[in-house]
Formats: C-alpha cells, sequence, structure tokens
C-alpha cells in the first residue's frame, strides 16, 4: 500500500488513547487515495488499524462523507436543508445536477444543512462553501471546479464579515481568501485574493 | 447591550493567528485563572450562571462540578458539531476566533481536572477545522496546551477530531461512540457522560460557544458576567437567524432581547410585502412560534413557557409565501436521513411521517391522516434513547397543531386535483395516478 497512507495513519492512531478512534480519520485520508471507501481501501485502513474490514465498512456506511460507491473526483455538496430550501435550494441543486450531467468529474449531491443559512442557498465544492448562489453561478462554479480554480472567489464564505452591526467597532475589509480554498491547484488562491470581492450587503449598514 | 463579548471586532483580520489575539488580551483569562485554585474558577463559572448554548440549556458550573474528583484520568470533549438545521455560530466563532475556543477550553479543563481534550468538529467544517488545527499548533508552541501549563502543574493534551456527516454525532453519547471509531449511535443514559463517557472515564461535554464564552467570564468575574441578560437566561448569546429575512447572519444579543428585534431590527425581516408566517426559535427541532409570538423576549424561559424552546439560538424565519406542507416535508426528510435507525419509533416514526405529508401532498390522504401523523409524534417522544426522534415530532406536532386548516385545505386541494374532490370516498383512490407535485419552495 501506499506509504504515506500508511504514515498518514499510524499518526492519527498516535494521538489517541485508543487507536481505534482514528477510524474516521484513516477512512478519510484512505478516500484521498483511493477516491472512495473502496474494498481495496479499507482493507488496507483495517490492515494498518488491526481491525476487520467488516468493521470498517460498518462504520463507513453510517458516515454522509464516506463514500461507499465510486464517485467523481470533485463533490459537490447542494445544501438542501430548511433554510437553503427557502431560498431556491430544490432548483439550484436541479441547476447543478443537469449542467455536471453525466460528467464522471462530478459528484453532485443534495445534503443535509451544512452550516452556513447565512449564504443560503449554498453549496461546498471540495469543502470550500459558496454562496448565495443563483442560477447563473452555476456554469462558472463548474468551470472552475474543473479548471481547478478558486471556486467563485467572490461568493466563497471565508472572505465574508460577520452580519451583526455591533459586532465589528472598527471598520474591517472583507478577509482575503484563504490559500487553502482552492479546489487542488496549488497556489491558485494567491492571485485571487488580490481581487477584493465586492462587500455584500451584510450589515455594514448598521445604524 | 454595552459591548460585544463574543463577536468584538471578530472581523479583525489576523484574529485566528495567536499573534494577533495575544495583543488583544488573549490567554490573559487563562494566567489569571491558573493563578486561584480550580475550585476558584469553577466558583466563578456558576456565579456566571452560563448555560449551555448548544441546544440543553444545562448550566455549565453544575455540569463540571458532576465530574467525580481525584486524580482519575478525565476527558473534556467539545462538541463542535454544528449540524441543527439553521445553526451557524459556533462556525463563525470558530473560523474567525479559534484561540477564543482553546482559552476557554483549557480553563474548563482546569476546573475540571481534565487531562485530555478533544474538539469533535463536523467534517463538513473544512476550513474551520484547518484553522483550529493551526491555532492549536500556535497554542501548542505557546506552551499552552502542554505539560504543566504555565508553571500551574494543570497539563492537557488536545486533538481536533474531524466528523464525517451525521448530524446524530451532535448528540453527546453518538458523538462519544463517534469519537471512540464507531458508529455514531447514541447510548443509554444512564450512567450520564460525567461519570462514564469517553472511554468509560468522566467526560465533560460542552458546545463551542460555552467555552468560548469562559475566558470572558473570568475576565469580568462571573457576578459581573451575571449582570447581563435575565434572571435565569445570563450572559450574551450568538444567534444564528436564517430563512426569509432580509439580512441573514449571526448576531450577538443579550438573553432577553425581543424576538422582533432580532428578526425585524436586526436580521431586517421578511422581503418587502411579506410576512412572518411561523418561526422556529432554536433550530430545526424546535416547535415553531406564529407572528403573534414575536414580542416574546428571547431567553430561555420566555421561549419554553410559549411552549418552544431557545436550543441553539437558531431562527428559522418562514414568510407567508410558502406552504406549510413544504415545511413540514423538509422537516421530516432531515430527520428521516439522520435517524440512527437504532430505536424503532423514531426510525419508523420519522419515515412514516415523511410518507403521510408525502400522500398530503399528493392528494391520496384523507383528514384522518392528520390526526394519524398526530399520533405518531405523541408516541415517538420520549421514548428512545435520545431525543431525535422528538426533534421531528416536536416541530411537526406544532405545525399540525398550528396550521390544521391548512394541511386539510392542501388535502382537499390535492384531491380535487387528482378528480377526488369533497364526498368521493378513499375507495375511489385506487388506480389513481398519483400526481408529484413541483417541490418549489419559495422564490
Amino acid at each position: 500500500m501506499n506509504p504515506e497512507l500508511r504514515a498518514d495513519i499510524e499518526a492519527h492512531m498516535a494521538l489517541y488513547p485508543d487507536s481505534r478512534s482514528a477510524a474516521l480519520p484513516a477512512l478519510e485520508a484512505a478516500q484521498r487515495v483511493h477516491g472512495w471507501c473502496s474494498p481495496e481501501a479499507i482493507e488496507q485502513v483495517a490492515e494498518v488499524m488491526g481491525v476487520t474490514p467488516a468493521y470498517l465498512a460498518a462504520v463507513a456506511t453510517f458516515y454522509d462523507m464516506l463514500e461507499t460507491e465510486p464517485v467523481g473526483k470533485h463533490s459537490i455538496y447542494v445544501c438542501a436543508n430548511i433554510s437553503c430550501s427557502l431560498r431556491g435550494a430544490d432548483a439550484l441543486h436541479a441547476a447543478v445536477s443537469e449542467a455536471a450531467g453525466d460528467d464522471p468529474n462530478f459528484n453532485v449531491r443534495s445534503f443535509e444543512c451544512l452550516g452556513a443559512c447565512d449564504i443560503a442557498p449554498m453549496a461546498s465544492v471540495d469543502g470550500v462553501f459558496v454562496g448565495p448562489l443563483t442560477l447563473e453561478d452555476v456554469p462558472r462554479l463548474l468551470d472552475d471546479t474543473r479548471a481547478g480554480r478558486p471556486v467563485l472567489p467572490d461568493k466563497q464564505l471565508s472572505t465574508r464579515l460577520v452580519a451583526d452591526p455591533h459586532a465589528n467597532s472598527r471598520e474591517f475589509p472583507a478577509h482575503p481568501i484563504e490559500a487553502g480554498s482552492t479546489t487542488d491547484a496549488s497556489g491558485g488562491g494567491v492571485s485571487a485574493s488580490a481581487q477584493t470581492p465586492p462587500a455584500e450587503s451584510i450589515g455594514a449598514d448598521g445604524a | 447591550m454595552t459591548e460585544a463579548l463574543l463577536f468584538k471586532d471578530i472581523d479583525e483580520p489576523g484574529l485566528a493567528t495567536l499573534e494577533v489575539y495575544a495583543k488583544r488580551g488573549g490567554y490573559e483569562s487563562l494566567r489569571k485563572a491558573l493563578a486561584t485554585t480550580p475550585e476558584d474558577v469553577l466558583a466563578q463559572l456558576e456565579a456566571s450562571g452560563l448555560r449551555g448554548r448548544g441546544g440543553a440549556g444545562f448550566a455549565m458550573g453544575k455540569k463540571v462540578s458532576f465530574l467525580p474528583k481525584g486524580t482519575i484520568d478525565k476527558y473534556l470533549v467539545c462538541n463542535a458539531d454544528e449540524s441543527e438545521p439553521g445553526t451557524f455560530k459556533d462556525r463563525e466563532l470558530m473560523q474567525k476566533s479559534p484561540h477564543m475556543l482553546i482559552e476557554g477550553l483549557v480553563i474548563a479543563s482546569y476546573a475540571a481536572g481534565a487531562t485530555r481534550s478533544f474538539i469533535y468538529i463536523r467534517g463538513e467544517y473544512v476550513h474551520q477545522a484547518d484553522v483550529l488545527d493551526a491555532a492549536l499548533a500556535e497554542a501548542t508552541a505557546a506552551g499552552y496546551i502542554a505539560e504543566n501549563i504555565l508553571g500551574s502543574g494543570h497539563s492537557l493534551s488536545l486533538v481536533v477530531h474531524r466528523g464525517a456527516g451525521a448530524y446524530i454525532c451532535g448528540e453527546e453519547t453518538g458523538l462519544l461512540d463517534s469519537l471512540e471509531g464507531k458508529r455514531g449511535n447514541p447510548r443509554l443514559k444512564p450512567p450520564f457522560p460525567a461519570n462514564q463517557g469517553l472511554y468509560q472515564g468522566p467526560t465533560l461535554i460542552n458546545n463551542v460557544e460555552t467555552l468560548a464564552t469562559v475566558p470572558a467570564i473570568i475576565r469580568l468575574g462571573g457576578e459581573q458576567y451575571a449582570k447581563l441578560g435575565t434572571e435565569t437566561s445570563k450572559g450574551t448569546k450568538l444567534v444564528s437567524v436564517s430563512g426569509h429575512v432580509q439580512k441573514p447572519g449571526n448576531y450577538e444579543i443579550e438573553l432577553g432581547t425581543s424576538s422582533r428585534e432580532i428578526i425585524y431590527g436586526l436580521a431586517g425581516g421578511p422581503p418587502p410585502g411579506r410576512e412572518v408566517k411561523c418561526w422556529f426559535p432554536g433550530g430545526s427541532s424546535s416547535p415553531v412560534l406564529k407572528a403573534e409570538d414575536l414580542d416574546i423576549p428571547y431567553d430561555f424561559e420566555s421561549m419554553a413557557k410559549a411552549g418552544s424552546m431557545l436550543g441553539s439560538g437558531a431562527i428559522i424565519v418562514v414568510d407567508d409565501s410558502t406552504p406549510i406542507l413544504d415545511v413540514a416535508l423538509k422537516v421530516a426528510k432531515f430527520y428521516r436521513h439522520e435517524s440512527c435507525g437504532k430505536c424503532t419509533p423514531c426510525r419508523e416514526g420519522t419515515n412514516w411521517t415523511v410518507k403521510m405529508l408525502e400522500r398530503i401532498d399528493e392528494g391520496t390522504a384523507t383528514p384522518m391522516d392528520i390526526e394519524i401523523m398526530a399520533s405518531v409524534q405523541e408516541h415517538i417522544i420520549g421514548n428512545c434513547l435520545c431525543v431525535l426522534g422528538d426533534a421531528m415530532a416536536m416541530p411537526i406536532g406544532s405545525l399540525i397543531a398550528k396550521f390544521r386548516d391548512e394541511f386539510e385545505d392542501h388535502i382537499e386541494a390535492a384531491r380535487v386535483r387528482n378528480g377526488l374532490g369533497a364526498g368521493v370516498g378513499p375507495e375511489g383512490d385506487s388506480g389513481m395516478p398519483q400526481t408529484t407535485l413541483a417541490a418549489g419552495v419559495g422564490g
């Protein structure tokens, strides 16, 4: 097996009084390498952790983010829970699914509340939260993801100021895009951080 | 409210770094706490009246005091699995001020005598977990997460543990099982985690916001902090407002602020021309309130008295453009998806509630289905190991009770559309094609 994966799993196991606690991080690490929790991935984790593959398969099937079928490389979770659906998430999910079509690069899923109802309707693209999304954003979202660019830099949650008008006693610029917010291109976020995203109407008008 | 405690200058660039956090007086509360005894710190927490910010609202000081004394290995687990629909306050705190959480966690571990700690963060919060890991590395290098912290004799380790997508892992015993590397099934209680929790050891479990409030309590002193808020709901609270409001987002309010002020004053209310139809005061698990309840103060007691709960502090506003059935279906489907399947009333009750709601939507239900659905909710409540089933039964039950007319109208309208109008018996249903209505919600 991949020696880096083995080292990664062993490092996680060392963090806990009971190494079995590393099951989730280990499966996540294996999924990153294999693309999904394939039988082979699960067997490798089982071997390093000293548990049975059946045990890990039972764990993997419990969690939404662990894939037990082969999926596209780029995960697009469209939040379809109550706050997002009140703002058009179902139409958004339909549009993303349709635009992605049967492109094997994409794993488009409707997901339960992602904890970003302030930017509803929203999606998590390979872990990067973007919103509020309109149907017009969909082609650019897929293009950015396909090209390995930071996805919708002007709509990333990490750039957003808190809504509470009383929170900040001074004016702060919107947060620059974090370097880690690219999809998978290394360093792609640097040039993007130069563009200051337009401040949304996020309570800066406090009064 | 005079000054924000948790959100003060939360957007200051670099606040997530130790350098900026320390410049603003970060970790001074930890120094102050470590200069006193654990008993003194516990006394401050109890004097503050701080109640848990994750949903249950249990007094934090009391929770700490439940842990056994002595040298037995004790654990502190921070519940950062923020998954209650409508809730996103912990996300903002962790992303922008991770050291505030870590400082509070170290102080709490000192009071509780816990030497190993974990932050269980939901797997979807990738960026926030990265921020926490970076902050943890800085705090470790600075000796705040260490053996013999600042010469106090107190030691603490901390691991940021990422979940993998399961609402039930926000339930404290489901979280513990998940943290032990298992499926996140809730446990039978008692024993409670304070006696037998993680790895069977005594475990204190606190929400992110609860722990992040601790440095402010130590800085101000428990009694001073207790001057904020109401008699039984002390302090400030982060409120996540979402749904049909013009300025959705997080707001720090003093407990006892009028709900109208939060929904209209801060979040801007529904779009022009629309009215509040109902609102969830504490996440999608809380019974809904109506427009006539908007003047109720937003605090633990007032919400309970109104028949609902403050919950996680997540207000979801639904305006008059949305059919109530759509709201009920969204909510019920969520709990059906997230039920772990261990207890029959929850596993079957969530499933059948969804089926009955779909029948109403499709026009194949009769008014009797409303009765059956209401009774299903009553049979879930209190009959499971954890409250996930209740978390569906309470809002669905309240929607049926408060909007029964609309459910009945919906049944009738859908039946008419299917050619099954009033007077046509359910026998006539057989063989009728089922029409699925477009599930377009809102706008």
